[in-house]
């Protein structure tokens, strides 16, 4: 009994899957409903990226983002927390194919993986794919080691943004 | 790893509620440890033939022994190392130590990829906020005002 459902643009909560292909291979996965080229953008825009990448309210900001998001193009993300000094993550972007695909590297180690994200639109909601290959096993394990003193700001901000996030689901 | 992962790692746990960032922490430095552990578990070809024999059907150190012309000390030895990297489960039912595949290292593995999930499910959330500005206006206009 949902007669304005469907023009109510509410984001559905779609899941999110993440499956571990091989021990290089680490893939994610989850729909949005909107069309591809709009899910692109918000990958591709600085300004956009900076909305989600690291929301506000989660107390953890992105000083800088610079995406040239050409074939070349470099990106370079830092975040800053308080009382913790400023992490930088960049790379390069090696593949940009308008509103469906993606290839950026990691190159803050010689261990940075490769990540792909594709955009596939069906039915006007896309499925977006991202995958993150890492040179070795042993670079994956890495990875994984160097998050602990790599990302505390990222992990302090997914706490308080699953706060956020648990309290709006209670809501529903 | 260098002194901010240090810094980090005796930070207290946030307040508001379960912290990711501490679970995270802990994980990693176990998931860590136990790779190292797994690599050098699997390197040796007796102890992926055990893992092999294992997978059809739980064993006790003894045949374990008998079946790779090992002595009891030396199968011991070997299950040991298995068993650290959390490849492999002992348990003694009266004499008999019965060795099976570990799940530890699947469930530790899967709890670390459930928090990347959570992770990115997190940013996700925040990327559906910003497409759905970017939708076109006339798929806005029924957005919901009511509380």
């Amino acid at each position: 009994m949902d007669a304005r459902g469907e023009s109510e643009p509410t984001p559905m909560k779609n899941r999110t899957t993440v499956e571990r292909k091989s021990e290089r291979e680490l893939v994610v996965t989850r729909t949005f409903n909107a069309p591809a080229r709009i899910v692109f953008e918000a990958w591709t825009k600085p300004e956009l990226l900076k909305r989600w990448w690291a929301p506000k309210s989660t107390g953890v900001s992105l000083l800088s983002c610079e995406a040239d998001v050409r074939v070349g193009g470099s990106y370079r993300f830092e975040f800053g927390h308080e009382g913790s000094k400023p992490m930088a993550f960049f790379g390069r972007y090696i593949e940009v194919i308008p509103h469906s695909r993606l290839v950026w590297t990691n190159d803050e180690s010689d261990d940075g993986a490769v990540t792909t994200v594709t955009f596939e639109e069906k039915g006007g909601k896309t499925l977006l794919v991202l995958h993150e290959l890492y040179p070795s096993k042993e670079a994956l394990d890495a990875a994984i080691a160097g998050m602990e003193g790599g990302m505390p700001e990222t992990f302090a901000q997914l706490d308080e943004l699953l706060g956020t996030v648990g309290a709006s689901v209670g809501q529903s | 790893m260098k002194a901010a992962g240090n810094a980090a790692c005796t930070r207290p746990p946030l307040a508001c509620h379960q912290s990711v960032f501490y679970i995270l922490n802990h994980m990693v430095q176990y998931i860590r440890t136990r790779f190292d552990a797994s690599f050098a578990a699997l390197s040796d070809a007796t102890r992926r033939g055990v893992l092999e024999q294992l997978g059809r059907a739980n064993a006790s150190i003894t045949d374990l022994a008998e079946k790779f012309h090992m002595t009891l000390t030396g199968m011991k030895k070997h299950v040991g190392v298995l068993e650290q990297a959390g490849l492999v489960t002992t348990e003694k039912v009266g004499r008999v130590r019965t060795c099976k595949l570990g799940l530890r290292r699947l469930e530790e593995e899967a709890a670390w990829i459930e928090r990347y999930r959570q992770l990115w499910h997190a940013r996700f959330d925040a990327l559906d906020k910003v497409v759905e500005e970017l939708k076109p206006k006339e798929k806005v206009n029924g957005r919901k005002r009511r509380e």
